[in-house]
Protein backbone atom coordinates (compact mmCIF):
# COMPACT_ATOMS: atom_id res chain seq x y z
CA UNK A 1 0.00 0.00 0.00
CA UNK A 2 2.75 2.41 1.00
CA UNK A 3 4.60 1.59 -2.19
CA UNK A 4 1.52 2.38 -4.22
CA UNK A 5 1.05 5.75 -2.49
CA UNK A 6 4.70 6.67 -3.04
CA UNK A 7 4.47 5.70 -6.71
CA UNK A 8 1.38 7.84 -7.14
CA UNK A 9 2.98 10.79 -5.33
CA UNK A 10 5.99 10.66 -7.64
CA UNK A 11 3.60 10.47 -10.56
CA UNK A 12 2.05 13.84 -9.76
CA UNK A 13 5.33 15.75 -10.06
CA UNK A 14 5.29 16.01 -13.89
CA UNK A 15 1.59 16.83 -13.68
CA UNK A 16 2.29 19.70 -11.27
CA UNK A 17 4.97 20.97 -13.62
CA UNK A 18 2.53 20.77 -16.53
CA UNK A 19 -0.10 22.68 -14.57
CA UNK A 20 2.30 25.59 -14.03
CA UNK A 21 3.30 25.60 -17.71
CA UNK A 22 -0.30 25.70 -18.93
CA UNK A 23 -1.33 28.38 -16.43
CA UNK A 24 1.65 30.51 -17.35
CA UNK A 25 1.08 30.02 -21.07
CA UNK A 26 -2.57 31.07 -20.89
CA UNK A 27 -1.75 34.37 -19.29
CA UNK A 28 1.36 35.20 -21.27
CA UNK A 29 0.80 33.92 -24.79
CA UNK A 30 -2.54 35.63 -25.20
CA UNK A 31 -2.71 39.05 -26.78
CA UNK A 32 -3.27 41.88 -24.32
CA UNK A 33 -0.65 42.58 -21.70
CA UNK A 34 -1.20 42.69 -17.97
CA UNK A 35 -0.64 46.43 -18.19
CA UNK A 36 -3.65 46.85 -20.47
CA UNK A 37 -6.11 47.03 -17.57
CA UNK A 38 -4.27 49.80 -15.77
CA UNK A 39 -4.05 51.68 -19.03
CA UNK A 40 -7.74 51.18 -19.51
CA UNK A 41 -8.49 52.57 -16.08
CA UNK A 42 -6.22 55.56 -16.50
CA UNK A 43 -5.71 56.25 -20.19
CA UNK A 44 -3.27 59.06 -19.50
CA UNK A 45 -0.79 56.70 -17.87
CA UNK A 46 2.70 58.13 -18.32
CA UNK A 47 5.47 56.46 -20.18
CA UNK A 48 7.41 56.13 -16.93
CA UNK A 49 4.50 54.50 -15.12
CA UNK A 50 4.10 52.08 -17.98
CA UNK A 51 7.77 51.24 -17.87
CA UNK A 52 7.48 50.69 -14.12
CA UNK A 53 4.63 48.23 -14.66
CA UNK A 54 6.58 46.52 -17.42
CA UNK A 55 9.44 46.07 -15.01
CA UNK A 56 7.17 44.88 -12.20
CA UNK A 57 5.83 42.11 -14.41
CA UNK A 58 9.22 41.70 -16.10
CA UNK A 59 7.54 42.09 -19.46
CA UNK A 60 10.82 43.18 -20.99
CA UNK A 61 12.38 39.74 -20.38
CA UNK A 62 12.03 36.75 -22.74
CA UNK A 63 9.25 34.30 -22.02
CA UNK A 64 11.30 31.37 -20.71
CA UNK A 65 13.24 33.62 -18.32
CA UNK A 66 9.98 34.96 -16.99
CA UNK A 67 8.60 31.45 -16.59
CA UNK A 68 11.62 30.18 -14.67
CA UNK A 69 11.61 33.19 -12.34
CA UNK A 70 7.89 32.87 -11.82
CA UNK A 71 8.19 29.14 -11.16
CA UNK A 72 10.91 29.63 -8.58
CA UNK A 73 8.69 32.14 -6.81
CA UNK A 74 5.68 29.78 -6.96
CA UNK A 75 7.73 26.99 -5.39
CA UNK A 76 8.49 29.34 -2.50
CA UNK A 77 4.72 29.94 -2.25
CA UNK A 78 5.19 33.54 -3.34
CA UNK A 79 2.29 34.12 -5.71
CA UNK A 80 2.82 37.86 -5.97
CA UNK A 81 0.44 40.63 -5.00
CA UNK A 82 -3.01 41.54 -6.18
CA UNK A 83 -3.30 44.47 -8.59
CA UNK A 84 -6.44 45.81 -6.97
CA UNK A 85 -5.31 46.29 -3.36
CA UNK A 86 -1.64 45.32 -3.30
CA UNK A 87 -2.22 42.53 -0.78
CA UNK A 88 -0.46 39.19 -1.07
CA UNK A 89 -2.35 36.73 -3.27
CA UNK A 90 -1.65 33.89 -0.80
CA UNK A 91 -3.34 35.81 2.03
CA UNK A 92 -6.35 36.66 -0.11
CA UNK A 93 -6.80 33.05 -1.13
CA UNK A 94 -6.29 31.56 2.32
CA UNK A 95 -8.95 33.77 3.89
CA UNK A 96 -11.45 32.79 1.17
CA UNK A 97 -10.75 29.07 1.23
CA UNK A 98 -12.92 28.05 4.25
CA UNK A 99 -16.18 29.22 2.66
CA UNK A 100 -15.55 27.35 -0.60
CA UNK A 101 -14.41 24.20 1.18
CA UNK A 102 -17.43 24.31 3.50
CA UNK A 103 -19.80 24.83 0.58
CA UNK A 104 -18.35 21.98 -1.48
CA UNK A 105 -17.94 19.51 1.38
CA UNK A 106 -21.50 20.13 2.54
CA UNK A 107 -22.74 19.77 -1.04
CA UNK A 108 -20.82 16.52 -1.47
CA UNK A 109 -22.22 15.22 1.82
CA UNK A 110 -25.74 16.18 0.77
CA UNK A 111 -25.28 14.45 -2.61
CA UNK A 112 -24.16 11.20 -0.99
CA UNK A 113 -26.83 11.18 1.71
CA UNK A 114 -29.63 11.66 -0.81
CA UNK A 115 -28.40 9.85 -3.92
CA UNK A 116 -27.25 6.57 -2.34
CA UNK A 117 -30.64 5.59 -0.86
CA UNK A 118 -32.34 6.87 -4.01
CA UNK A 119 -30.12 4.77 -6.29
CA UNK A 120 -30.45 1.65 -4.13
CA UNK A 121 -34.21 1.93 -3.99
CA UNK A 122 -34.46 2.40 -7.76
CA UNK A 123 -32.15 -0.58 -8.42
CA UNK A 124 -33.96 -2.83 -5.94
CA UNK A 125 -37.06 -2.77 -8.13
CA UNK A 126 -36.10 -1.87 -11.70
CA UNK A 127 -38.93 -0.52 -13.87
CA UNK A 128 -41.14 0.07 -10.84
CA UNK A 129 -43.03 3.34 -10.56
CA UNK A 130 -40.35 4.68 -8.21
CA UNK A 131 -37.59 3.75 -10.65
CA UNK A 132 -39.37 5.38 -13.58
CA UNK A 133 -40.07 8.56 -11.62
CA UNK A 134 -36.43 8.90 -10.58
CA UNK A 135 -35.31 8.27 -14.16
CA UNK A 136 -37.40 11.19 -15.36
CA UNK A 137 -36.23 13.33 -12.43
CA UNK A 138 -32.63 12.50 -13.29
CA UNK A 139 -33.09 13.50 -16.93
CA UNK A 140 -34.53 16.82 -15.86
CA UNK A 141 -31.83 17.20 -13.20
CA UNK A 142 -29.13 16.80 -15.86
CA UNK A 143 -30.73 19.48 -18.00
CA UNK A 144 -31.38 22.06 -15.26
CA UNK A 145 -29.23 25.15 -15.42
CA UNK A 146 -28.37 25.33 -11.72
CA UNK A 147 -27.98 29.11 -11.67
CA UNK A 148 -31.53 29.43 -12.96
CA UNK A 149 -32.82 27.17 -10.18
CA UNK A 150 -30.86 29.34 -7.75
CA UNK A 151 -32.75 32.41 -8.99
CA UNK A 152 -36.12 30.65 -8.83
CA UNK A 153 -35.53 29.35 -5.31
CA UNK A 154 -34.31 32.76 -4.16
CA UNK A 155 -37.42 34.31 -5.62
CA UNK A 156 -39.68 31.82 -3.85
CA UNK A 157 -38.07 31.08 -0.48
CA UNK A 158 -36.21 34.32 0.17
CA UNK A 159 -38.40 36.99 -1.36
CA UNK A 160 -41.93 35.59 -1.55
CA UNK A 161 -41.89 33.59 1.68
CA UNK A 162 -39.02 35.32 3.46
CA UNK A 163 -37.88 32.05 5.04
CA UNK A 164 -34.29 32.11 3.86
CA UNK A 165 -31.75 34.91 3.46
CA UNK A 166 -31.32 36.35 -0.04
CA UNK A 167 -27.54 36.40 -0.02
CA UNK A 168 -24.41 36.72 2.07
CA UNK A 169 -22.96 34.39 4.63
CA UNK A 170 -24.12 35.91 7.92
CA UNK A 171 -26.73 38.29 9.30
CA UNK A 172 -25.89 41.94 9.93
CA UNK A 173 -25.95 41.55 13.71
CA UNK A 174 -23.88 38.34 13.57
CA UNK A 175 -21.19 39.71 15.91
CA UNK A 176 -23.66 40.01 18.81
CA UNK A 177 -24.95 36.44 18.54
CA UNK A 178 -24.13 33.71 21.03
CA UNK A 179 -22.05 30.76 19.80
CA UNK A 180 -24.86 28.32 18.98
CA UNK A 181 -26.82 31.08 17.30
CA UNK A 182 -23.82 31.96 15.15
CA UNK A 183 -23.62 28.42 13.85
CA UNK A 184 -27.35 28.36 13.19
CA UNK A 185 -27.07 31.65 11.33
CA UNK A 186 -24.27 30.34 9.11
CA UNK A 187 -26.20 27.15 8.43
CA UNK A 188 -29.29 29.17 7.55
CA UNK A 189 -27.31 31.13 4.96
CA UNK A 190 -25.83 27.94 3.52
CA UNK A 191 -29.09 26.06 2.88
CA UNK A 192 -29.83 27.40 -0.61
CA UNK A 193 -26.24 27.51 -1.91
CA UNK A 194 -25.53 23.95 -0.77
CA UNK A 195 -28.78 22.65 -2.23
CA UNK A 196 -28.19 24.33 -5.58
CA UNK A 197 -24.55 23.22 -5.87
CA UNK A 198 -25.59 19.66 -5.05
CA UNK A 199 -28.32 19.52 -7.69
CA UNK A 200 -26.24 18.46 -10.70
CA UNK A 201 -24.26 15.90 -8.73
CA UNK A 202 -27.44 14.51 -7.25
CA UNK A 203 -28.73 13.43 -10.65
CA UNK A 204 -25.40 11.95 -11.73
CA UNK A 205 -24.72 10.13 -8.48
CA UNK A 206 -28.11 8.52 -8.06
CA UNK A 207 -27.70 7.22 -11.61
CA UNK A 208 -24.25 5.79 -10.86
CA UNK A 209 -25.45 4.15 -7.67
CA UNK A 210 -28.37 2.61 -9.54
CA UNK A 211 -26.18 1.34 -12.37
CA UNK A 212 -23.58 -0.13 -10.05
CA UNK A 213 -26.23 -1.74 -7.88
CA UNK A 214 -27.85 -3.30 -10.93
CA UNK A 215 -24.58 -4.78 -12.17
CA UNK A 216 -23.72 -6.00 -8.66
CA UNK A 217 -27.15 -7.60 -8.33
CA UNK A 218 -26.58 -9.51 -11.57
CA UNK A 219 -23.51 -11.30 -10.16
CA UNK A 220 -23.57 -15.02 -9.30
CA UNK A 221 -22.76 -14.41 -5.62
CA UNK A 222 -26.09 -12.64 -5.28
CA UNK A 223 -27.83 -15.80 -6.50
CA UNK A 224 -25.85 -17.74 -3.88
CA UNK A 225 -26.84 -15.29 -1.17
CA UNK A 226 -30.47 -15.54 -2.18
CA UNK A 227 -30.28 -19.34 -2.47
CA UNK A 228 -29.00 -19.75 1.05
CA UNK A 229 -32.08 -17.91 2.23
CA UNK A 230 -30.77 -14.48 3.18
CA UNK A 231 -33.33 -11.73 3.56
CA UNK A 232 -33.79 -9.15 0.81
CA UNK A 233 -32.31 -6.55 3.10
CA UNK A 234 -29.14 -8.56 3.71
CA UNK A 235 -28.71 -9.31 0.02
CA UNK A 236 -29.08 -5.64 -0.89
CA UNK A 237 -27.06 -4.04 1.87
CA UNK A 238 -24.51 -6.68 2.93
CA UNK A 239 -23.70 -8.24 -0.44
CA UNK A 240 -24.55 -5.92 -3.32
CA UNK A 241 -24.06 -2.49 -1.74
CA UNK A 242 -20.36 -2.72 -0.70
CA UNK A 243 -19.40 -3.76 -4.22
CA UNK A 244 -21.61 -1.16 -5.84
CA UNK A 245 -20.24 1.64 -3.72
CA UNK A 246 -16.59 1.07 -4.63
CA UNK A 247 -16.51 2.72 -8.08
CA UNK A 248 -18.30 5.67 -6.52
CA UNK A 249 -15.05 6.70 -4.84
CA UNK A 250 -13.55 7.43 -8.24
CA UNK A 251 -16.57 9.42 -9.33
CA UNK A 252 -16.34 11.40 -6.12
CA UNK A 253 -12.79 12.38 -7.03
CA UNK A 254 -13.82 13.22 -10.59
CA UNK A 255 -16.59 15.54 -9.42
CA UNK A 256 -14.16 18.01 -7.82
CA UNK A 257 -13.63 20.20 -10.92
CA UNK A 258 -17.38 20.48 -11.50
CA UNK A 259 -18.02 21.53 -7.93
CA UNK A 260 -15.20 24.09 -8.07
CA UNK A 261 -16.53 25.52 -11.32
CA UNK A 262 -19.97 25.67 -9.75
CA UNK A 263 -18.65 27.67 -6.81
CA UNK A 264 -17.77 30.50 -9.15
CA UNK A 265 -21.40 30.78 -10.22
CA UNK A 266 -23.10 30.12 -6.89
CA UNK A 267 -20.78 32.24 -4.77
CA UNK A 268 -21.40 35.16 -7.05
CA UNK A 269 -25.19 34.62 -7.07
CA UNK A 270 -25.43 34.24 -3.30
CA UNK A 271 -22.64 36.76 -2.53
CA UNK A 272 -20.63 34.22 -0.54
CA UNK A 273 -17.08 35.43 0.16
CA UNK A 274 -15.32 32.31 -1.15
CA UNK A 275 -12.66 31.41 -3.66
CA UNK A 276 -15.09 31.35 -6.58
CA UNK A 277 -16.17 34.92 -5.94
CA UNK A 278 -12.54 35.99 -5.52
CA UNK A 279 -11.66 34.39 -8.86
CA UNK A 280 -14.66 36.00 -10.54
CA UNK A 281 -13.71 39.50 -9.36
CA UNK A 282 -10.10 38.80 -10.37
CA UNK A 283 -11.31 37.97 -13.88
CA UNK A 284 -13.43 41.12 -14.02
CA UNK A 285 -10.48 43.26 -12.83
CA UNK A 286 -7.89 41.36 -14.88
CA UNK A 287 -5.91 40.75 -11.74
CA UNK A 288 -3.38 38.47 -13.40
CA UNK A 289 -1.51 37.20 -10.35
CA UNK A 290 -4.76 36.29 -8.68
CA UNK A 291 -6.11 34.60 -11.83
CA UNK A 292 -2.98 32.49 -12.26
CA UNK A 293 -2.96 31.51 -8.61
CA UNK A 294 -6.65 30.52 -8.72
CA UNK A 295 -6.24 28.47 -11.89
CA UNK A 296 -3.27 26.65 -10.38
CA UNK A 297 -5.13 26.08 -7.12
CA UNK A 298 -8.18 24.76 -8.98
CA UNK A 299 -6.01 22.33 -10.93
CA UNK A 300 -4.07 21.21 -7.86
CA UNK A 301 -7.28 20.63 -5.90
CA UNK A 302 -8.66 18.58 -8.80
CA UNK A 303 -5.46 16.56 -8.99
CA UNK A 304 -5.49 15.94 -5.24
CA UNK A 305 -9.14 14.90 -5.47
CA UNK A 306 -8.24 12.28 -8.10
CA UNK A 307 -5.23 11.16 -6.10
CA UNK A 308 -7.27 10.75 -2.93
CA UNK A 309 -9.91 8.80 -4.85
CA UNK A 310 -7.28 6.49 -6.39
CA UNK A 311 -5.64 5.84 -3.02
CA UNK A 312 -8.99 5.20 -1.37
CA UNK A 313 -9.86 2.80 -4.18
CA UNK A 314 -6.56 0.98 -3.87
CA UNK A 315 -7.08 0.75 -0.12
CA UNK A 316 -10.51 -0.79 -0.61
CA UNK A 317 -9.60 -3.02 -3.55
CA UNK A 318 -6.13 -4.63 -3.18
CA UNK A 319 -6.06 -5.76 -6.84
CA UNK A 320 -5.39 -2.17 -7.90
CA UNK A 321 -2.17 -1.83 -5.90
CA UNK A 322 -0.27 -4.49 -7.80
CA UNK A 323 -0.88 -3.29 -11.30
CA UNK B 1 -38.11 4.12 -31.78
CA UNK B 2 -38.40 5.09 -28.18
CA UNK B 3 -40.72 7.94 -27.24
CA UNK B 4 -37.89 9.88 -25.57
CA UNK B 5 -35.83 9.90 -28.77
CA UNK B 6 -38.81 11.24 -30.72
CA UNK B 7 -39.46 13.93 -28.12
CA UNK B 8 -35.79 14.93 -28.28
CA UNK B 9 -35.79 15.12 -32.07
CA UNK B 10 -38.98 17.20 -32.04
CA UNK B 11 -37.53 19.62 -29.48
CA UNK B 12 -34.34 20.13 -31.49
CA UNK B 13 -36.20 20.47 -34.78
CA UNK B 14 -38.58 23.08 -33.39
CA UNK B 15 -35.72 25.04 -31.81
CA UNK B 16 -33.72 24.96 -35.03
CA UNK B 17 -36.72 26.24 -36.95
CA UNK B 18 -37.17 29.01 -34.37
CA UNK B 19 -33.51 29.95 -34.79
CA UNK B 20 -33.66 29.93 -38.60
CA UNK B 21 -36.93 31.84 -38.85
CA UNK B 22 -36.26 34.20 -35.94
CA UNK B 23 -37.05 37.36 -37.98
CA UNK B 24 -40.47 35.95 -38.92
CA UNK B 25 -41.39 34.49 -35.55
CA UNK B 26 -40.33 37.40 -33.35
CA UNK B 27 -42.97 40.04 -32.69
CA UNK B 28 -40.58 42.94 -32.06
CA UNK B 29 -37.05 44.02 -32.85
CA UNK B 30 -35.04 42.30 -30.09
CA UNK B 31 -32.91 45.39 -29.48
CA UNK B 32 -35.73 47.93 -29.71
CA UNK B 33 -35.94 50.04 -26.57
CA UNK B 34 -39.44 51.13 -25.59
CA UNK B 35 -39.48 53.59 -22.69
CA UNK B 36 -43.25 53.49 -22.33
CA UNK B 37 -43.29 49.77 -21.64
CA UNK B 38 -40.64 49.06 -19.00
CA UNK B 39 -40.91 45.75 -17.13
CA UNK B 40 -44.37 44.99 -18.50
CA UNK B 41 -45.82 41.64 -17.47
CA UNK B 42 -46.63 39.11 -20.22
CA UNK B 43 -49.61 40.21 -22.30
CA UNK B 44 -50.89 39.74 -25.83
CA UNK B 45 -48.62 42.52 -27.06
CA UNK B 46 -45.56 41.24 -25.22
CA UNK B 47 -45.93 37.46 -24.99
CA UNK B 48 -43.23 37.09 -22.36
CA UNK B 49 -43.17 40.62 -20.99
CA UNK B 50 -40.44 43.23 -21.34
CA UNK B 51 -37.19 44.01 -19.53
CA UNK B 52 -36.14 47.21 -17.77
CA UNK B 53 -35.38 48.86 -21.12
CA UNK B 54 -38.75 47.86 -22.55
CA UNK B 55 -37.26 45.25 -24.89
CA UNK B 56 -39.57 42.38 -25.80
CA UNK B 57 -38.44 39.21 -24.00
CA UNK B 58 -40.11 36.81 -26.44
CA UNK B 59 -38.24 38.32 -29.39
CA UNK B 60 -34.99 38.33 -27.44
CA UNK B 61 -35.44 34.65 -26.59
CA UNK B 62 -36.23 33.78 -30.22
CA UNK B 63 -33.07 35.54 -31.41
CA UNK B 64 -31.19 34.08 -28.44
CA UNK B 65 -31.90 30.62 -29.87
CA UNK B 66 -29.71 31.53 -32.84
CA UNK B 67 -26.84 32.56 -30.60
CA UNK B 68 -27.09 29.62 -28.21
CA UNK B 69 -27.45 26.94 -30.88
CA UNK B 70 -24.69 28.30 -33.08
CA UNK B 71 -22.30 28.63 -30.14
CA UNK B 72 -23.14 25.09 -29.05
CA UNK B 73 -22.69 23.57 -32.50
CA UNK B 74 -19.54 25.42 -33.51
CA UNK B 75 -17.83 24.99 -30.12
CA UNK B 76 -18.50 21.26 -30.26
CA UNK B 77 -17.37 21.16 -33.89
CA UNK B 78 -14.02 22.63 -32.87
CA UNK B 79 -13.69 20.29 -29.88
CA UNK B 80 -14.60 17.24 -31.95
CA UNK B 81 -12.08 18.03 -34.69
CA UNK B 82 -9.28 18.53 -32.17
CA UNK B 83 -10.33 15.42 -30.27
CA UNK B 84 -10.50 13.23 -33.37
CA UNK B 85 -7.15 14.48 -34.63
CA UNK B 86 -5.23 13.96 -31.38
CA UNK B 87 -7.11 10.80 -30.41
CA UNK B 88 -6.52 9.21 -33.83
CA UNK B 89 -2.82 10.04 -33.72
CA UNK B 90 -2.49 8.60 -30.23
CA UNK B 91 -4.47 5.46 -30.99
CA UNK B 92 -2.85 4.72 -34.34
CA UNK B 93 0.80 5.45 -33.69
CA UNK B 94 0.93 4.31 -30.06
CA UNK B 95 4.25 4.36 -28.19
CA UNK B 96 5.62 7.81 -27.38
CA UNK B 97 3.08 9.65 -29.53
CA UNK B 98 0.34 7.98 -27.52
CA UNK B 99 1.88 8.63 -24.12
CA UNK B 100 2.69 12.24 -25.01
CA UNK B 101 -0.85 13.00 -26.17
CA UNK B 102 -2.56 11.11 -23.38
CA UNK B 103 -0.40 12.77 -20.70
CA UNK B 104 -1.47 16.09 -22.21
CA UNK B 105 -5.11 14.97 -22.00
CA UNK B 106 -4.61 14.04 -18.33
CA UNK B 107 -3.04 17.42 -17.72
CA UNK B 108 -5.89 19.33 -19.38
CA UNK B 109 -8.42 17.30 -17.40
CA UNK B 110 -6.81 18.59 -14.19
CA UNK B 111 -8.11 22.07 -14.87
CA UNK B 112 -11.69 22.74 -13.88
CA UNK B 113 -13.11 23.70 -17.31
CA UNK B 114 -14.90 26.72 -15.98
CA UNK B 115 -11.72 28.08 -14.34
CA UNK B 116 -9.83 27.66 -17.59
CA UNK B 117 -12.55 29.33 -19.65
CA UNK B 118 -12.84 32.27 -17.26
CA UNK B 119 -9.08 32.79 -17.22
CA UNK B 120 -8.98 32.94 -21.01
CA UNK B 121 -12.03 35.22 -21.15
CA UNK B 122 -10.19 37.59 -18.82
CA UNK B 123 -7.51 38.01 -21.49
CA UNK B 124 -9.52 37.95 -24.68
CA UNK B 125 -12.54 40.19 -24.96
CA UNK B 126 -15.75 38.23 -24.46
CA UNK B 127 -17.42 37.95 -27.86
CA UNK B 128 -19.50 35.27 -29.54
CA UNK B 129 -16.55 34.05 -31.61
CA UNK B 130 -14.13 33.98 -28.70
CA UNK B 131 -16.65 32.04 -26.61
CA UNK B 132 -17.04 29.42 -29.35
CA UNK B 133 -13.30 28.97 -29.70
CA UNK B 134 -12.62 28.94 -25.96
CA UNK B 135 -15.29 26.35 -25.20
CA UNK B 136 -14.01 24.27 -28.12
CA UNK B 137 -10.40 24.45 -27.00
CA UNK B 138 -11.25 23.37 -23.45
CA UNK B 139 -13.60 20.46 -24.11
CA UNK B 140 -11.95 18.11 -26.62
CA UNK B 141 -10.40 15.71 -24.10
CA UNK B 142 -13.32 13.31 -23.82
CA UNK B 143 -13.53 12.95 -27.61
CA UNK B 144 -9.81 12.25 -27.86
CA UNK B 145 -10.09 9.45 -25.30
CA UNK B 146 -13.12 7.96 -27.05
CA UNK B 147 -11.66 7.88 -30.56
CA UNK B 148 -8.33 6.58 -29.24
CA UNK B 149 -10.05 3.67 -27.53
CA UNK B 150 -12.05 2.90 -30.69
CA UNK B 151 -8.97 2.96 -32.91
CA UNK B 152 -6.95 0.83 -30.49
CA UNK B 153 -9.48 -1.96 -30.84
CA UNK B 154 -10.16 -1.42 -34.56
CA UNK B 155 -6.60 -1.33 -35.82
CA UNK B 156 -5.97 -5.01 -35.01
CA UNK B 157 -8.97 -6.11 -37.07
CA UNK B 158 -8.67 -7.95 -40.38
CA UNK B 159 -10.06 -5.26 -42.65
CA UNK B 160 -7.24 -2.97 -41.57
CA UNK B 161 -4.69 -5.68 -42.39
CA UNK B 162 -6.42 -6.09 -45.74
CA UNK B 163 -6.22 -2.36 -46.40
CA UNK B 164 -2.55 -2.41 -45.52
CA UNK B 165 -1.97 -5.44 -47.77
CA UNK B 166 -3.33 -3.63 -50.80
CA UNK B 167 -0.91 -0.83 -50.04
CA UNK B 168 -3.06 1.85 -48.40
CA UNK B 169 -1.04 4.57 -46.69
CA UNK B 170 -1.31 5.23 -42.95
CA UNK B 171 -3.18 8.45 -43.60
CA UNK B 172 -5.70 6.68 -45.82
CA UNK B 173 -6.19 3.89 -43.28
CA UNK B 174 -6.84 6.42 -40.53
CA UNK B 175 -9.15 8.68 -42.50
CA UNK B 176 -11.01 6.16 -44.67
CA UNK B 177 -11.12 3.08 -42.45
CA UNK B 178 -10.48 3.80 -38.79
CA UNK B 179 -12.24 7.10 -38.10
CA UNK B 180 -15.50 6.28 -39.98
CA UNK B 181 -15.77 2.98 -38.10
CA UNK B 182 -15.08 4.48 -34.71
CA UNK B 183 -17.12 7.63 -35.09
CA UNK B 184 -20.38 6.36 -33.51
CA UNK B 185 -19.62 7.06 -29.85
CA UNK B 186 -18.01 10.35 -30.87
CA UNK B 187 -21.19 11.58 -32.54
CA UNK B 188 -23.23 10.73 -29.47
CA UNK B 189 -20.80 12.46 -27.15
CA UNK B 190 -20.80 15.45 -29.51
CA UNK B 191 -24.59 15.75 -29.19
CA UNK B 192 -24.23 15.65 -25.40
CA UNK B 193 -21.41 18.15 -25.81
CA UNK B 194 -23.71 20.64 -27.57
CA UNK B 195 -25.96 20.60 -24.52
CA UNK B 196 -22.94 21.13 -22.29
CA UNK B 197 -21.62 23.99 -24.42
CA UNK B 198 -25.01 25.74 -24.39
CA UNK B 199 -25.08 25.42 -20.60
CA UNK B 200 -21.55 26.85 -20.31
CA UNK B 201 -22.38 29.71 -22.66
CA UNK B 202 -25.50 30.61 -20.71
CA UNK B 203 -23.61 30.52 -17.40
CA UNK B 204 -20.82 32.67 -18.88
CA UNK B 205 -23.31 35.17 -20.28
CA UNK B 206 -25.14 35.18 -16.96
CA UNK B 207 -21.87 36.14 -15.24
CA UNK B 208 -21.44 38.95 -17.78
CA UNK B 209 -18.44 37.22 -19.38
CA UNK B 210 -20.17 35.70 -22.39
CA UNK B 211 -22.38 37.19 -25.06
CA UNK B 212 -22.59 40.92 -24.44
CA UNK B 213 -25.84 42.91 -24.61
CA UNK B 214 -27.49 44.21 -26.74
CA UNK B 215 -26.95 40.87 -28.53
CA UNK B 216 -29.56 38.65 -26.89
CA UNK B 217 -28.60 35.34 -25.31
CA UNK B 218 -30.59 33.22 -22.89
CA UNK B 219 -27.88 33.68 -20.30
CA UNK B 220 -27.64 37.44 -20.50
CA UNK B 221 -31.41 37.96 -20.22
CA UNK B 222 -31.03 36.27 -16.84
CA UNK B 223 -28.50 38.90 -15.68
CA UNK B 224 -31.35 41.33 -15.35
CA UNK B 225 -33.54 38.68 -13.75
CA UNK B 226 -31.23 38.80 -10.75
CA UNK B 227 -31.65 42.52 -10.15
CA UNK B 228 -35.42 42.39 -10.65
CA UNK B 229 -35.95 39.37 -8.42
CA UNK B 230 -39.38 39.59 -6.85
CA UNK B 231 -40.48 42.28 -9.31
CA UNK B 232 -40.43 40.66 -12.73
CA UNK B 233 -40.78 36.88 -12.55
CA UNK B 234 -41.07 36.60 -16.35
CA UNK B 235 -37.47 37.69 -16.74
CA UNK B 236 -36.36 34.67 -14.71
CA UNK B 237 -38.82 32.05 -15.82
CA UNK B 238 -38.76 32.06 -19.61
CA UNK B 239 -35.05 32.16 -20.53
CA UNK B 240 -34.27 29.41 -18.02
CA UNK B 241 -37.13 27.30 -19.32
CA UNK B 242 -35.70 27.54 -22.83
CA UNK B 243 -32.24 26.50 -21.63
CA UNK B 244 -33.78 23.57 -19.77
CA UNK B 245 -35.84 22.37 -22.73
CA UNK B 246 -32.94 22.71 -25.18
CA UNK B 247 -30.55 20.75 -23.02
CA UNK B 248 -33.20 18.15 -22.33
CA UNK B 249 -33.74 17.80 -26.10
CA UNK B 250 -30.06 17.15 -26.88
CA UNK B 251 -29.69 14.79 -23.91
CA UNK B 252 -32.75 12.79 -24.96
CA UNK B 253 -31.48 12.43 -28.52
CA UNK B 254 -28.01 11.39 -27.36
CA UNK B 255 -29.44 8.84 -24.96
CA UNK B 256 -31.88 7.51 -27.55
CA UNK B 257 -29.14 7.11 -30.17
CA UNK B 258 -26.85 5.44 -27.67
CA UNK B 259 -29.50 2.94 -26.77
CA UNK B 260 -30.32 2.25 -30.39
CA UNK B 261 -26.83 1.95 -31.81
CA UNK B 262 -24.58 1.08 -28.92
CA UNK B 263 -27.11 -0.91 -26.92
CA UNK B 264 -26.65 0.97 -23.69
CA UNK B 265 -28.38 3.95 -22.22
CA UNK B 266 -28.32 6.09 -19.15
CA UNK B 267 -30.74 3.61 -17.67
CA UNK B 268 -28.64 0.49 -17.97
Amino acid sequence: MLGYIIRRLIGIIPLLFGITVVSFAIIHLAPGEPTAMQELMSPRITYEARARLMELYELDKPLHTRYIRWLSRIIRMDLGTSITDGRRVVDKIVERLPVTLALNILAMFFILVVSIPLGIKAAARPDSLFDKTTTIAVFIGFALPAFWIALLLMQFFSIRLGWLPVSGIKSLDFEYFSWPKKILDLGWHFILPVFVSALGGLAAFSRYVRQNMLSALAQPYIVTAKAKGLSRRDVLYRHAFPNAILPLVTILGLSVPGLLGGSIIFESIFALPGLGQLFYTAVMMRDYNLIMASVILGAVLTMLGNLAADIAYAYADPRIRYR
Amino acid sequence: MKASLIIGVVIITVLSLVAVFAPIISTHDPAEIDRDNLLVAPSRRHLMGTDSLGRDIFSRIVYGARISLSIGIIAVGIATLIGIFLGALAGFYGRWVDSLIMRFVDLMLCFPTFFLILAVVAILEPSIYNIMVIIGLTSWMGTARLIRAEILSLKEREFIQAARAIGASNLRIIIRHLIPNGIGPVIISAILGIAGAILIESALSFLGLGVQPPIPSWGNILIEAKSTLGIAWWLTLYPGLFILITILGFNLVADGLRERFLGQSLNE
